[in-house]
């Protein structure tokens, strides 16, 4: 027999999650409480236990998209012996226990009734409270006909003032009749009751629609809906639109808090790196450094950090709030990488008291990390200053938007073979360009410069360190 | 490096997160019985209340935790299953909660957390009574009285408020038996823990407060919460205390032994601090992964309770194959009963909120659920309605 998985509330009243990926596929035998999928909430990502021992019939959803709770999410084919069975069956129409789990039943909203049904309580209340007799009911009906509803419509519309008369005030009418109308699409705004004191009944929801023409609201709810699907099929093929989430909306909103708070300059210095090229070419191949990863980046960031000694405005943030400058007297080394999800900037923790050798490991695993995705937020925040390498894309320069909070970020260039000028002739010598951008309010034109050139120094001529350390 | 240092010149503490190395934590040698590969420690004054411990029980203690982190785990794949509201996970905590528990007579009285549920399967409750307000069939899981085990308190600390006027109760009695509270290192910066410090001080009430200090109240690190070891904060109260490795099931047995003793001839109060970890999260709502570090985690796994006593059991000798599969099978029974009791479990009708409110019929309740059930009956019933839902 097919039993279906609908996706719980994971985490104390979520109404939705996202299908982060799925650990199985389609025919794929799976074992009670094996991982079956991950799944993202507002509060946590969560692993999904199997709840059942069988074979993985269907993925009703795809990994990236947000699953109400309650939508099945996957059936399994299982053994029918009753025995291992977790939810109980969804027999259409059946009442479920709302407590937990799956949490109540769908309406047609697509929203758990539990929320909607807030004002459903006092007034409901005081009127089943009077000992009303149940009328006989007519076997075409459904059971839930109150006396005060079935009342013949003998008392037309001699005075019926819409219920709504109130602004604000929900129109009167019972809890089973304030249902149907619910089960039926009715806004009971829009119907006018002809019960005592212009009490909705049942027989005007039904009336209401079943009379012929739909009223505008009803043909909005019940039109709108396939049109816009009409359209978004249309377009289809010319465009195509993704929800901003996850990475993508935080660092979206990461860039314009920064690109408007920060007023920001950009330098740009361009230099002969080839004594620097060289020298990485002799410390791969020196035996203590054998086993690191030594890369331009490695050098630029040792010579970024020696740099700052000098130049420690650079390495500080703006406290809005507190009216203060706050100089970090420490460096947290921030790298932009490009990672699955999106730009993330992972940062080295103390990466000022680091020598070379522990720069190089904690730049792989950085970026190793951040390439399997698997960066936690402790090395996301806490940033003083970053470094994004353009240059492994082929890109000479740009200008680069501060990490918010930061003061500096440095861009580095590709490092390309160019006609130079060395020792007064035209030589082909390694060159590479390197984009400075800084929050005006904190660096002057002076400091930014000079620490830019103190860097270029250093590149151009990595003796030069001699003189700064 | 243990991160909170046991043994002499404990004050060094190593490894991130929780533990900083500052003169003002001044805590006493921790005591550890059982190291972490398994060996064991001699240790004079703790040995002496050991010595009935045979090798049975030593492995009876194995399976306890074994079968308590095979619920817990059970338990939170229920609640990724739907089946249960929420679950607060144990991991990492079972010495602590079976060290202990099992060290009480059965006329002591427990008033435990909501994070106790060991201490609850050692002292009888039936496992699915366990979830039965995690799953929201009920109120509360058990009668208390059974097994002299207070429904688990949600609110932080209060129960400790509980265990001391139940203590309080019992000195009027004469009786010999003792008040057990258990809470976290979070609820000993709540008003209530130590208001019942002050009671139970003032009264020399036979109470012994449990603290396990798994080194997270939700998000907020035990080193934000206290400059000094939380054993010291006893101190202030006049109230003995011993510092143990919760992690040892054997140190938080011992400990529990010596405090429930002076608690029976009449010394009082004792305050415990078993210092463990919260592996898992603070509840299935909850991601530690943004709050605490990696590192941290790995380091106390290299501690793990369960793999600890294996290790003992195995230098002894006793980790034979019948044993593990016999703990194994055990395990899987057990879980298999949570399940079963979980899924099965009759969901509770909407007038049983009427059969909870007094013992005795009363009237008014009477009227107020004949109108109730009135508006129940209302909305018709729900089977035809089903049926007429089938045939549109």
């Amino acid at each position: 027999m097919i039993k279906e998985f609908r996706l719980p509330d994971l985490g104390e009243g979520l109404t939705e999650s996202e299908i982060v990926a799925w650990k199985v596929a389609v025919g794929d035998t799976v074992t009670l409480n094996q991982i079956i999928a991950e799944v993202e909430t507002a509060k946590a990502v969560v692993e999904l236990p199997s709840p059942f021992a069988g074979v993985v019939a269907a993925l009703h959803e795809q990994p990236g998209t947000v699953v109400e709770v309650g939508k099945p999410i996957v059936s399994f084919e299982i053994e029918d012996d009753g025995a291992g069975g977790s939810a109980p069956d969804a027999a259409a129409g059946k009442r479920e226990p709302n407590l937990v789990g799956y949490g109540a039943v769908l309406e047609a909203s697509g929203r758990p009734a539990r929320r909607t049904r807030t004002f459903a309580a006092p007034a409901a209340a005081s009127v089943a409270a009077e000992p009303v007799p149940v009328a006989p009911v007519r076997a075409a009906e459904p059971v839930e006909s109150m006396q005060v509803e079935s009342k013949p419509v003998e008392s037309k519309p001699v005075e019926s003032k819409p219920a709504a008369s109130v602004p604000g005030e929900r129109p009167r009418s019972t809890p089973p009749v304030r249902k149907l109308a619910k089960d039926l699409g009715v806004d009971l705004v829009a119907v006018t009751g002809t019960g005592e004191h212009g009490l909705i009944t049942r027989d005007d929801v039904r009336n209401f629609v079943g009379g012929g023409d739909l009223p505008a609201a009803a043909q909005e709810l019940a039109g709108a809906p396939a049109q816009a699907t009409g359209l978004v099929q249309a377009r289809g093929e010319r465009e195509t639109r993704t929800p901003i989430k996850g990475v993508r909306k935080f660092t979206a909103a990461a860039m314009v808090a920064s690109a408007f708070t920060a007023p920001h300059v950009t330098e740009f210095l361009t230099i002969d790196v080839t004594p620097t090229m060289e020298l990485l070419a002799r410390l791969k191949a020196s035996r203590a450094f054998a086993g690191y990863k030594l890369t331009p980046l490695t050098l630029v960031s040792k010579a970024v950090l020696i740099a700052l000694r000098n130049h420690p405005t650079l390495n500080a943030r703006w406290d809005e709030a507190n009216q203060e400058i706050v100089q970090f007297n420490y460096v947290n080394l921030g790298i932009a990488a490009a990672t699955p999800r999106g730009l993330t900037v992972p940062n080295i923790k103390d990466a000022d008291r680091m020598s070379l050798m522990e720069l190089s490991s904690a730049l792989t695993e950085l970026t190793d990390t951040a390439r399997a995705g698997k960066t936690g937020p402790e090395a996301l925040s806490g940033g003083t200053i970053s470094i994004t390498n353009i240059g492994v894309f082929g890109i000479d320069a740009g200008t680069p938007i501060l990490n918010p909070g930061e003061a500096a970020i440095l861009a580095l260039g590709a490092v390309r073979k160019m006609p130079w000028e060395y020792q007064d002739e035209v030589a082909l010598r390694q060159v590479m360009t390197l984009s400075l951008s800084f929050d005006h309010r904190l660096v002057d034109g002076e400091q930014g410069s000079r620490f830019l050139q103190d860097l270029g120094a250093m590149l151009a001529d990595p003796g030069m360190v001699l003189a700064m350390v | 490096m243990f991160t909170d240092d046991a043994g002499k010149g404990g004050i060094s503490a190593g490894g991130p997160g929780n533990s900083e190395n500052s003169m003002r934590r001044t805590g006493g040698d921790l005591v550890q019985l059982i190291t972490p590969a398994g060996e064991r420690i001699s240790h004079p004054e703790f040995d002496s209340w050991l010595k009935d411990v045979s090798d049975e029980q030593l492995c009876s203690l194995y399976e306890d935790m074994v079968v308590i982190r095979r619920i817990d785990a059970e338990a939170t794949a229920l609640q990724r299953q739907g089946e249960l509201a929420l679950w607060p996970p144990l991991l990492g905590q079972e010495a602590s909660q079976i060290g202990s528990a099992r060290a009480l007579r059965d006329d002591d009285f427990v008033f435990p957390s909501y994070r106790d549920n060991g201490v609850a399967y050692c002292r009888g409750v039936k496992v699915e009574d366990l979830v039965r307000a995690w799953r929201g069939n009920a109120s509360a899981g058990w009668d208390p009285f059974t097994v002299n085990v207070a429904t688990q308190q949600i609110i932080i600390g209060a129960q400790s408020l509980h265990a001391t006027g139940y203590a309080m109760g019992i000195q009027n009695d004469g009786a010999d038996c003792v008040a057990v509270a258990y809470f976290g290192d979070g609820a000993t910066s709540e008003g209530d823990v130590n208001e019942a410090m002050v009671f139970a001080a003032s009264f020399q009430a036979p109470v012994v407060f449990i603290c396990q200090n798994n080194h997270w109240a939700i998000s907020e690190p035990v080193r934000l919460q206290s400059h000094i070891q939380l054993a010291d904060r006893a101190s202030g109260f006049g109230i003995p205390s011993m510092r143990v490795d919760g992690n040892d099931v054997l140190a938080v047995m011992a400990a529990t032994r010596i405090a429930l003793d002076r608690a029976r001839r009449g010394g009082g109060p004792t305050f415990i601090e078993a210092v463990t970890y919260r592996m898992g999260p603070h509840t299935t709502a909850d991601d530690p992964t943004r709050y605490r570090d990696a590192n941290e985690l790995e380091d106390w796994a290299a501690k793990d309770p369960i793999s600890r006593m294996k290790a003992l059991l195995d230098c002894k000798g006793l980790l034979t194959a019948d044993l593990e599969d016999a703990v194994a099978a055990k395990a899987d029974a057990v879980a298999k009963e949570l399940r079963a009791g979980t899924i099965n479990m009759p969901e509770p009708q909407p007038l049983d909120i009427f059969k909870h409110v007094y013992s005795t019929p009363n009237s008014w309740l009477d009227r107020q659920q004949d109108h109730y059930s009135r508006y129940l009956a209302s909305f018709g019933d729900p089977a035809e309605a089903a049926s007429e839902e089938g045939a549109r």
